[in-house]
């Protein structure tokens, strides 16, 4: 595994993201939608609010946060293997020493920085928010620490998974829609998961969320390896598949 | 209205221009603007108002920043000439080089390698060694398996049967790193980030390559390539010549010890003809074997040392002076003033001719084992005989009628 050649994979998809208007303009669009709806939420809460109204409003906004990293990388995600494969430029790329693992994790860090980072930063904007200016029933209930630890620990790692499951259908896709389509139907089984959890289905608690949070490191990493090995160099440059395994 | 230096240089959004002030603006209006109409809703209805002027002038500034975006130019074909894409004063085109044969190790040894994609075969037990240093052509028609060849070998593909050691790397599942290391392919089409400048992408294969110095090496990769002064231009807005080359810059990027580029010139005018194929003479100086396949026969008869000829097998490789001799009987062509009385009891019997034909008055095809032998005796007999001879000469078959030759036999089989 080559550190430099992930970093050049990463650099080369960052400047790509930015370059592509549609990246930047749903890197810009989604975050505004999803920051504006859990606001407006939460700053209608009066303090006279049962704790039912508030627990299901809370829930609503937490879901809300979460779907930002399980919806905004799949898009891109879908588009980095058959993306390339459409405009020529990936035959040129597996002509190189990089390996498919190597490829496929530079993609992946590239998807995962500015979905998080989104993520990260509406939640903080949301939390900054609520401390200044949302009702008391409200605060107690979002800074919650169990709460806050089921946010922060899965933004990343259910981002990974949807970046893993959204590449691994763009090695096997033969078109970027389709990819793109596809990732996102693949991603709603997520969105079931963490429904779960805001609305305290499953109630979330430290140690729940901590060994939720490693069982989807897990699930991640495991996902990583079979997406590498479902890349077939072969397929993707002649759209056959290989008979015999190539290095 | 400009931000300071050290502040546009953090680049972020639309392209690769700086941030503009609109972009900074528009992140804080949409916070101020979400968290007014939030507090205003709280209770503080003043503060309504105020909230829904900042988000309208949120909507104003993402306007102005739309267009801005909108008239960043898309990648487009290119509209100036520059200094480095116009013709230079030549009086006549670049000759073959006269070369040495290559020696050396072998840079690739191929046996009996065999490419099946289902029942279709696309390349069938072809075996060949190509000396290190040595251009090597691979002609063939469309469909003949040349670039699944280049493939194999360069493991993007893996062989049904068959082995083979490039830069003397065992073509085997567990090497292609290194055998990748070691080579470099450009294919047919470029395959350039169109959105990238032309040191971007360098810089991306360069890291893929593990290249030291790198800044230094794409320098020189480009200005081998004369396209130092285009280095921060975006790709697409490169000709399509400019972007073969910025392809060759790619595959010197590595030093690598073989090079294979498929079809370099294939669609390319004869000014970048030229400069891809004077290209090519500077890799063979510098020792780096070129395997070269090619549509254009005489591309390959100037520039390679050894040709193949490829319809799914391999129908021939030699010279190219070889492959005609291989093919074609020599002949001489003998032009006298007027026709000769009785050529049959002249020409029968001169040493090295075997036989002769004429179909015009005065044209004689002498078919002959060895001209230089040949050729004094003719002249010898003729002067002796009092004809006037206008000229004499061996005939000289190109190597596209070498190919086709070859070819035809392959479409007369198939029938």
């Amino acid at each position: 595994m080559s550190r430099e050649r992930i970093v050049a994979v990463v650099r080369k998809e960052v400047r790509e993201f930015r370059r592509n208007r549609f990246v930047v303009v749903t890197m810009g669009v989604l975050p505004v939608v999803f920051l504006i709806t859990p606001m407006l939420t939460i700053f209608r809460i009066p303090d006279s609010a049962s704790g039912t109204q508030v627990k299901a409003a809370v829930g609503t906004i937490s879901l809300l946060m979460l779907i930002v990293p399980i919806v905004l990388p799949p898009v891109i995600a879908a588009y980095s293997v058959v993306g390339e494969r459409e405009q020529g430029t990936l035959e040129p790329v597996l002509t190189t020493p990089v390996r498919a693992s190597e490829l496929l994790l530079g993609k992946a860090i590239a998807a995962f920085m500015p979905s998080i980072g989104i993520a990260y930063a509406i939640y903080g904007i949301v939390l900054v928010a609520v401390r200044f200016g949302a009702a008391h029933v409200v605060r107690s209930v979002i800074f919650h620490p169990p709460e806050m630890l089921a946010q922060l620990l899965f933004a990343p790692l259910l981002a990974l998974w949807a970046i893993w499951v959204g590449i691994g259908i763009s090695t096997r896709a033969s078109d970027v829609r389709v990819a793109q389509q596809l990732a996102t139907v693949a991603s709603l089984p997520l969105l079931g998961f963490t429904s779960l959890i805001t609305f305290q289905v499953i109630k979330p608690s430290v140690p729940l969320a901590i060994g939720l949070a490693l069982a989807l490191l897990v699930a991640d990493g495991i996902l990583w390896r079979i997406v590498s090995r479902i890349f077939d160099r072969e397929r993707l440059v002649t759209g056959a598949s290989a008979v015999r395994r190539s290095a | 209205m400009q931000l300071p230096r050290w502040f546009r240089r953090r680049r972020v959004g639309f392209g690769s221009r700086p941030v503009t002030w609109q972009g900074w603006l528009l992140t804080v209006l949409a916070v101020g603007g979400a968290i007014g109409v939030l507090a205003g809703m709280r209770g503080s209805s003043s503060r309504f108002p105020i909230a829904i002027v900042i988000l309208v002038a949120y909507a104003i500034v993402a306007r102005l920043a739309g267009g801005a975006e909108a008239e960043a130019p898309e990648p487009a074909a290119p509209i100036e000439v520059r200094e480095d894409e116009r013709i230079p004063p030549r009086a006549r085109p670049a000759p073959r080089v006269e070369r040495r044969a290559p020696s050396g190790p072998p840079a690739l040894v191929v046996e009996h390698l065999t490419k099946r994609f289902g029942d279709r075969v696309a390349v069938d037990d072809v075996s060949f060694t190509i000396a290190g240093g040595e251009v090597f052509g691979f002609l063939g028609p469309n469909g003949a398996g040349k670039t699944t060849t280049v493939r194999t070998l360069g493991t993007l593909v893996a062989p049904t049967s068959g082995s083979a050691v490039v830069a003397g790397i065992p073509l085997e599942p567990g090497n292609g790193v290194a055998i990748r290391q070691r080579i470099a392919i450009m294919p047919e089409a470029p395959g350039l980030y169109l959105r990238l400048t032309v040191a971007e992408n360098l810089e991306f294969f360069a890291g893929l390559y593990g290249v030291q110095n790198m800044h230094e090496r794409i320098g020189e990769a480009l200005d081998s390539v004369n396209l130092g002064a285009r280095a921060n231009d975006p790709c697409g807005s490169l000709s399509k010549g400019l972007r073969q080359r910025v392809g060759l810059a790619r595959a010197l990027l590595n030093d690598p010890a073989i090079v294979f580029l498929d079809e370099p010139t294939s669609g390319l005018d004869p000014v970048a003809t030229r400069e891809v194929h004077e290209l090519i003479d500077r890799l063979r100086e510098r020792g780096v074997t070129v395997f070269l396949t090619t549509h254009r026969l005489e591309e390959a008869e100037r520039l390679c040392d050894r040709v193949a000829i490829l319809n799914t097998s391999l129908r021939s490789i030699g010279r190219p002076d070889e492959l005609r001799d291989r093919l074609f009987t020599k002949t001489l062509i003998v032009r006298t003033r007027a026709p000769l009385p009785a050529p049959e009891q002249l020409l029968t019997g001169v040493p090295g001719v075997d036989s002769w034909s004429s179909n015009r008055d005065g044209v004689y095809e002498l078919a002959v084992s060895d001209a230089a032998v040949a050729a004094p005796a003719v002249a010898r007999a003729l002067v002796g005989a009092g004809s006037d001879i206008l000229s004499l000469g061996e005939e000289r078959h190109s190597l596209e009628e070498v190919y086709l030759e070859l070819i035809d036999d392959d479409v007369e089989a198939r029938r």
